[in-house]
């Protein structure tokens, strides 16, 4: 049987994404497909189309590749636009040729709207749609120092931002009175205007433009109704998107009255073999102009010709959340309150530029829109209560509030209902997740594989875990805190066994409270809690093969196999020579150099059989190891502290320096990172660390548990005023305290937080020695910093251990191939791109 | 052509780490080559490529055993091969080349592909 031919008119964002779909389903194989695109490009992200002008390729927006087309035998046809369709003879026409189709798919997307205007052909007059033209807007402000954006919406914003970002000074021109007229009311409005007119950009509203002329000052001149001006080089439209249906229009299909093709909910025009996608299809008399609404059409679509009679577009939420020059902004729902009865619950900052505005229904139970200004991190939790209608709880200002005036936490695992979307990657929800548990999943890895959830960008891997401990409590099932099967302990269990027993090795642990052989959870776990009990030398025979790859051989491994270096540079004071000694090293070995967040330096591309050599030259100019590689101290960060600045009342540099010699080489269960401030001004950051020291005029205050990161949190103050001898003894009994009760690589954060009684308990067993250990504390860690070892300087002198810095233990010439090196920005950087 | 094979010798008993791994250069590439004591056979030899990224890698994993099955963990993703037959556990769809390996007095023998090719009639 011949096979039947598929025709895409159309590369864009959703195109693409249909294309994706169909080639894995299996009506795939019944079609030949031909795509035609009037771009040259292949099809690219036009949602972060700015990025372009701030470095952004088309290859780093590009959705596919050219290998893809072909792996998935898809004829790409860019740079030839169709002309014509006709229907009867079911063809297309293109400047090269006629080609038959036996169903045909419009995904032509739209076309920017130009408002009718006298001088809108100017040619500094521009569009802002496609690559070409953020081409033609680079070539024009070359030579500019002002550009308009006329059009105060979402991507006329996003104009703007382009335009700053090629360093011209940028204007909105809008027509309404206020910015993002169709997601945000006149107070969220006014504080987004606030913001970005703090970041540069000069905003003009209610401004009608009649004529485009010569300017006098600058290359145009904008005539305004009510009489005024404005001058500038260059002008960007962005007020709003048409439907591209002239194919459509031409060959007689149906379309709306103000454009569109009509389509029904399978996404089917008035001709049965033809359909159309996207912001071109105009459905139950709607455009959808974001990208989402068009990925479920092209969902939908690839299910119709799949023969799937269930399949059906229903709509699509409109709720967005964005970044728009770096203002949070989000509208979810009916933003404007235009449901019958619908109340509202303001909260509005000026000062700090947040606004927020709730919409509930008439009997106040459930959430219908939101409008978010200034702080998306409410965005999430809201949207669950609309989409899914939640009741929402009695005090429901409590949502908008922020958390120190009673503002409520996120939604808990239990209050969201089965559609509630967990993982938006792979599109997975609490149901799904149910579900996996129902059929006999009983572990958060059993589910991941299963449901894929959590496997994409990872950012919801802590809300998967609430709802999977909390579904599968619910079914009677104990939660297992064994750490993994080889031992049914949590790390704290096994810390005091090892204490306890006075055991000293890994294979006496597992034979003696374990079972089989160990694993990559265990075995570097029980190696930490071995090192904070007896501090051996983490390269001892026994304890080599418990080590993740960087405390094996003391480096970070890179993607490409090979290791980045860190020496210690305790406080970030160092000296010219020793300065001198790193670059000489860097440029001996080619070694790409960067400069820590951390206040030191960090050297990449070291092979493996190249650390050792590395390190006796580091060592000779007297660094140590920085343990960057282990789960310990990582740095002391400081400022410069009462000896250069003005305002410092304490020595900040010689307390960090004291406090990283003190805890350098500590095994902990997570990195640990401090700072010290000299003054209030806090210029070191310590209320982002885990141990933060701030001076005062009588001492120092200790500030504790605070992490950048992925969730940042600031640290609490927990002592202030402190003498240099209570300051140390407090924070030995804090480390402690930590290193012997926490989880598996939870951060101090994370661990106080889960302390029953939180920061109140450790204040009590640290500082009113609640628990009688604080002695025992105090001379755990004694014991811990007077056994401490440069772990390189061991390896570097001991030729057994050296032995394991071969690349290949039979060719020590050998230099691994798969190491290819480019250069950029004058270093050397992996060529290595498969990963 | 009918492939052939031959036991090459790639290191000493010296040169492997208990439970843990070592790489050795091959004819057919870089293998990695594990010694687990406690177990019954003690030798295992895999690709030391790890083919998600694509670098040479895996002789620097964690090795232990996941319900029996003796496995390393990829040092850089973390995904776990079977020792024995070089399937991915997280995704069966991607594994590594195996090589059967064995102790010859204090010597161990790789079974690689010979690739000199025999000449052939013109």
């Amino acid at each position: 049987m011949s096979k039947k031919t598929l025709i895409v008119i159309g590369n864009g964002m959703v195109g693409h994404h249909f294309l994706e779909q169909f080639a894995t389903s299996p009506a795939a194989k019944e079609y030949e497909v031909v795509v035609f695109g009037e771009e040259k490009q292949l099809a690219y992200d036009r949602v972060h189309l700015s990025e372009y002008f701030s470095g952004s390729t088309h290859a780093d927006l590009a959705m596919g590749t050219a290998d893809w087309y072909a792996d998935n035998h898809i004829t790409l046809k860019l740079g030839e636009p169709v002309l014509a369709i006709d229907r009867d003879r079911k063809t297309v026409t293109t400047p090269a040729s006629d080609y038959p189709y036996d169903e045909l798919v419009l995904a032509t997307g739209s076309y920017p709207f130009v408002p009718p205007i006298e001088g809108n052909d100017n040619e500094r007059c521009f569009v802002y749609r496609t690559l070409d033209d953020l081409d033609a807007i680079r070539a024009s402000a070359n030579d500019a120092r002002t550009g308009v954006v006329v059009g105060g919406g979402l991507l006329g914003l996003e104009a703007a931002n382009a335009l700053k970002s090629l360093g011209l000074e940028a204007h909105v021109v809008e027509f309404a009175p206020r910015l993002m007229p169709v997601q945000l009311d006149t107070d969220g409005g006014a504080v987004l205007r606030g913001k970005i007119e703090e970041l540069g950009v000069r905003v003009h509203t209610e401004k009608a433009t009649t004529a485009i002329v010569d300017g006098e000052t600058a290359r145009l001149r904008m005539n305004f109704s009510d009489g005024e001006f404005l001058e500038t080089d260059l002008i960007v439209f962005s007020a709003g998107i048409r439907p591209q249906d002239t194919l459509a229009r031409e060959s007689g299909l149906e379309v709306g009255e103000r454009g569109g093709i009509v389509v029904n909910n399978q996404c089917t025009t008035s001709d049965p073999h033809i359909h159309a996608i996207g912001e071109c299809a105009l459905w139950n008399q709607r455009i959808f102009g974001l990208v989402a609404p068009g990925y479920t059409m092209a969902r939908t679509l690839s299910a119709v010709l799949n023969g799937d009679r269930d399949a059906a577009f229903t709509g699509a939420d409109m709720s967005t959340k964005l970044k728009l020059l770096g203002v949070d902004v989000g509208s979810i729902g009916d933003a404007h309150g235009q449901t019958a009865g619908a109340r509202n619950i303001r909260y509005n900052d000026e000062q700090a530029g947040h606004y927020r505005r709730m919409v509930v229904s008439s009997d106040g139970k459930k959430l219908l829109g939101a409008i978010l200004v200034g702080d998306n991190s409410y965005y999430d939790t809201l949207l669950q209560y609309a989409l899914n209608g939640i009741d929402l709880p009695e005090n429901a200002e409590s949502l908008i509030l922020p958390e120190s005036q009673g503002g409520a936490p996120a939604l808990g695992a239990d209050a969201l209902p089965d559609t509630a979307s967990i993982c938006s990657c792979h599109n997975v929800t609490k149901g799904d997740i149910c579900g996996a548990i129902d059929a006999g999943c009983s572990d958060l890895g059993g589910i991941k594989v299963e449901t894929k959830a959590s496997t994409g960008c990872g950012g919801c891997a802590a809300l998967l875990k609430n709802v999977v401990d909390s579904e599968l409590e619910k079914r009677g099932v104990e939660v297992s805190k064994d750490i993994c099967e080889h031992f049914p302990y949590s790390r704290q269990e096994l810390f005091h066994l090892v204490k306890v027993n006075g055991i000293r090795t890994f294979r006496t642990l597992i034979s003696q409270y374990g079972k089989g052989h160990g694993c990559d959870i265990c075995k570097p776990t029980v190696g930490s809690i071995l090192a904070t009990c007896w501090n051996e030398h983490i390269l001892a025979t026994d304890h080599v093969p418990l080590q993740d790859t960087n405390d094996t051989f003391m480096a970070n491994m890179q993607k490409n196999g090979t290791y980045s270096i860190v020496p210690r540079i305790p406080g970030g004071e160092i000296t010219p020579e020793k300065l001198i000694v790193l670059g000489q090293v860097a440029k001996e070995y080619d070694l790409y150099t960067k400069i820590t967040g951390g206040q030191r330096v960090d050297l990449f591309g070291a092979t493996l059989s190249q650390l050792p050599e590395i390190w006796e030259k580091l060592i000779a100019a007297g660094f140590e190891t920085g343990h960057a590689y282990g789960k310990s101290l990582r740095t002391v960060k400081s400022c410069v502290g009462s000896t250069w600045c003005r305002y410092g009342v304490q020595d900040s540099v010689g307390m960090a320096i004291f406090l990283e010699n003190r805890y350098k080489g500590l095994r902990a269960p997570h990195k640990v990172k401090m700072a010290v401030s000299g003054c209030t001004r806090e210029c070191a950051e310590a209320q982002s660390k885990d141990i933060g020291v701030i001076a005062t005029e009588n001492g120092w205050n200790l500030y504790v548990c605070g992490n950048g990161g992925m969730r940042p949190r600031h640290a609490d103050l927990f002592a202030t005023d402190l003498s240099d001898e209570e300051l140390i003894r407090t924070i030995d009994r804090v480390l402690m305290f930590y290193v012997r009760t926490a989880d598996r690589l939870q951060r101090t954060s994370v661990w106080m937080e889960n302390l029953e009684g939180g920061l109140d308990y450790l204040k009590e067993v640290v500082l009113e020695d609640s628990l009688g250990i604080g002695a025992e504390l105090e001379e755990h860690m004694e014991g811990i910093v007077g056994t401490y070892q440069c772990e390189w300087k061991a390896a570097v002198e001991d030729p057994e251990k050296r032995k394991r810095f071969r690349e290949f233990v039979n060719a020590p010439e050998k230099a691994d191939p798969v190491q290819q090196w480019t250069t950029e920005r004058d270093q050397r950087r992996p060529a290595l791109e498969s990963a | 052509m009918k492939a052939r094979t031959r036991w090459d010798a790639v290191c000493t008993v010296e040169d492997l780490v208990p439970e843990s791994g070592i790489a050795v250069w091959t004819e057919n590439g870089p293998v990695a080559v594990f010694y687990l004591p406690h177990r019954l056979p003690a030798l295992f030899a895999i690709s030391h490529t790890d083919p998600f990224s694509g670098a040479n890698v895996l002789a620097r994993g964690i090795t232990g055993d996941l319900k029996g099955e003796p496995i390393v963990a990829s040092p850089l993703y973390k995904q776990h091969f079977s020792l024995r037959t070089g399937v991915c556990l997280e995704d069966d769809t991607v594994s590594v080349k195996t090589y059967p390996v064995l102790l010859d007095g204090n010597r161990i023998r790789l079974e690689v592909q010979a690739t000199q090719q025999q000449p052939q009639a013109a």
